[in-house]
């Protein structure tokens, strides 16, 4: 499966020039960037691990692509997302956020149910990965 | 002075309701009205007659004003302007103390601006164009339970619009094989799917039945693609007390969000954003009904009041309109509506039909939603007149399409993603939208199908609520 979280995930994965493009679109709007990465892409883990701090001050987008490379050659195998924020009042929250590199196989994700009184049931969304320790998921 | 006070009937105007040098105060709520009196009334009168009838006044003189600060109660017709082009209509603007409206309550405040006025007799039509809500009055409303920032936090989706359909067709379906409909397109990429306004609990599905179904599609959903879903499960019903219990449901059931129709009412409307609040659900509303006083425009309420006070009452999602779609949506007008959802300060723009500035002092955005006859093939369109912050809904044309249901959401999802990448990248997508989705189209069967079917679709019908020819003048 392909795991589609992120702006851009039902286009091809971005070539380095497409990811730099969108770099430069948030730093022209005034948006830092930051770059995180996990191996637990359940969808409510809002809290992937930060790869050093937001690049607030960075006004170049090769050096957005730099950082993302530097992951991808730590972390070649986790999910790693490329995040702009918008620090303007009003809005104070993330303005745009894609995958920039995924594990060459998804496993996914397995539902489990728990039957309940009345026909209802729980529902748990477990990520295959996650049987296995961090840092050997993928 | 004398005079005023004399049993028997005398003008609006000579009572105090028309006061051409009144300078609106910082806290005075403020609307215009376009007004259409009967023939031989003057324009300031009947201005001053609907000042008079929406506040203090009665048809004849009485003695028990004088008890009162009488002339603090009285709204004040300051300002009548013609409208340009249109024989016999004017715009009124009248200055309301804020001192005449119940804190935080959409009924108290609708009940005298809309309440008996809009039936007077020396009017023959009345319309209320728009509103100036001051922050001291905006601050006694919640508020949209969660508003855009927190609904994109919660949903984890960034930086372009929101995705949706309504399931098809609207009646009919069992549990069963309308939670099909929805696993369908959640799977292919929708964001949310939706209850139609009139699914309620019928006998083909009740609301039980549907909300089960509906939650193991969801699931699935996410299971499938990761990514988190939602179904807006329509609660509307008969009483609060069955809209709580379904909603309480829905909760239970770990339903990210819930809906309700405009025809609930306004309390009910407000009751409802204050339980979304409290259980951290969104609220989603669909507009049922407005179009019987929206849409003339000699009569009845604009609907950026409508929008307005939704957003005051506390609404997450409300629909605003498509532009390009099958409903009615002058272009302006449509923009017009979606700054008042949106916009932390609104300025006036004739345009627009914005008569006044609106400060909303730090109220959360309402997402608008634009649904109804728009598909993959209008994606730059829709982009370029309704922006990211809105949900795009595709029932047809999800559903409709000839490979499946799943087939229809990649379509209009790969169509959107294009789109937000074309523009991100400084390209004219506005100019370029149907080279943008071609070029997309190579790369996705389902988008090459869906442009086949419906790529030359429009509705180019003349809307019948338009900006006047010649700007209207703006009041401050």
């Amino acid at each position: 499966m392909r795991i589609t979280q992120g702006t851009f995930a039902y286009l091809p994965d971005f070539t380095d020039e497409e990811i730099t493009q969108q770099a430069q679109y948030a730093i022209d709007n005034g948006w830092p960037l930051s770059v995180e990465f996990t191996d637990d892409p359940h969808p409510r883990n809002n809290y992937w691990e930060m790869w050093g701090l937001p690049m607030f001050d960075l006004t170049d987008a090769a050096g957005v692509l730099y950082e993302v490379n530097e992951c991808r050659k730590a972390y070649p195998s986790h999910y790693i997302k490329l995040n702009a924020y918008d620090a303007h009042y009003g809005r104070q929250t993330t303005a745009l956020s894609f995958i920039v590199n995924r594990p060459a196989v998804e496993p996914g994700f397995r539902l489990d149910r728990q039957g309940g009184p009345g026909r209802q049931v729980r529902y748990t969304i477990h990520p295959y990965a996650l049987d296995k320790p961090k840092g050997d998921r993928y | 002075m004398t005079e005023r006070w004399n049993a028997g009937v005398i003008p609006y105007a000579e009572m105090g309701y028309w006061e051409p040098d009144y300078e609106p105060k910082p806290s005075d709520i403020l609307c215009a009205f376009r007004i259409t009196p009967q023939p031989g009334v003057p324009p300031e009168e009947a201005g001053a007659a609907v000042a008079g009838e929406s506040s203090t006044a009665t048809w004849t003189v009485v003695w028990t004003d004088r008890l009162t600060d009488h002339e603090h109660y009285q709204a004040k017709c300051y300002r009548v302007d013609p409208v340009p082009g249109v024989e016999g209509q004017f715009i009124a603007y009248i200055a309301y103390d804020i001192d005449l409206f119940e804190e935080g309550s959409i009924a108290n405040l609708t009940s005298s601006i809309i309440g008996n006025v809009f039936g007077f007799k020396a009017l023959l039509a009345l319309r209320l164009e728009d509103m100036r809500i001051p922050p001291h009055y905006t601050k006694t409303f919640q508020g949209p339970a969660h508003g855009i920032v927190m609904e994109r936090e919660y949903l984890n989706k960034y930086g372009r619009p929101l995705l949706g359909a309504t399931t098809k067709p609207k009646l009919g379906l069992s549990a069963r094989n309308y939670g099909r409909v929805v696993y369908e397109a959640l799977r292919g990429g929708l964001d949310f799917t939706k209850d139609d306004e009139n699914i309620n609990s019928q006998p083909f599905m009740r609301w039980h039945d549907r909300f089960l179904h509906c939650m193991e599609a969801v699931n699935r959903a996410e299971a499938e693609t990761g990514e988190i879903k939602g179904h807006y499960l329509n609660v509307t019903a008969a009483t609060m007390e069955d809209m709580y219990e379904r909603a309480a449901f829905a909760s239970e059931l770990g339903s990210v969000i819930v809906m309700i129709d405009l025809t609930v009412g306004y309390t009910a409307i407000q009751s409802m954003a204050k339980w979304a609040r409290a259980n951290g659900v969104l609220l989603h509303l669909h507009r049922a009904g407005h179009g019987t006083y929206t849409r003339q425009k000699n009569h009845g309420v604009s609907f950026r009041v409508i929008a307005k006070w939704m957003r005051l009452a506390g609404v997450d999602h409300i629909h605003a309109g498509t532009v390009v779609g099958k409903l009615e949506g002058d272009p302006n007008m449509v923009a017009g509506y979606y700054d008042t959802l949106r916009l932390d300060h609104v300025q006036p723009d004739p345009l627009k039909g914005l008569y006044f500035e609106q400060d909303w002092a730090s109220m959360p955005g309402c997402m608008p939603v634009a649904s109804g006859g728009i598909h993959a093939g209008q994606m730059h369109q829709l982009l370029h007149y309704l922006g990211e912050d809105v949900v795009l809904q595709f029932g047809g044309g999800t559903i409709g399409h000839p490979m499946g249901i799943a087939a229809g959401a990649a379509a209009n999802r790969v169509a959107l993603e294009a789109m937000i990448k074309a523009r991100n990248e400084g390209r004219d997508f506005m100019r370029e939208g149907e080279d943008i989705l071609k070029a997309a189209a190579k790369r996705s069967h389902e988008l090459d199908v869906a442009l086949a079917t419906w790529g030359d679709i429009t509705f180019n019908y003349a809307s019948t609520d338009t900006p006047d020819v010649v700007q209207t003048p703006v009041s401050v």
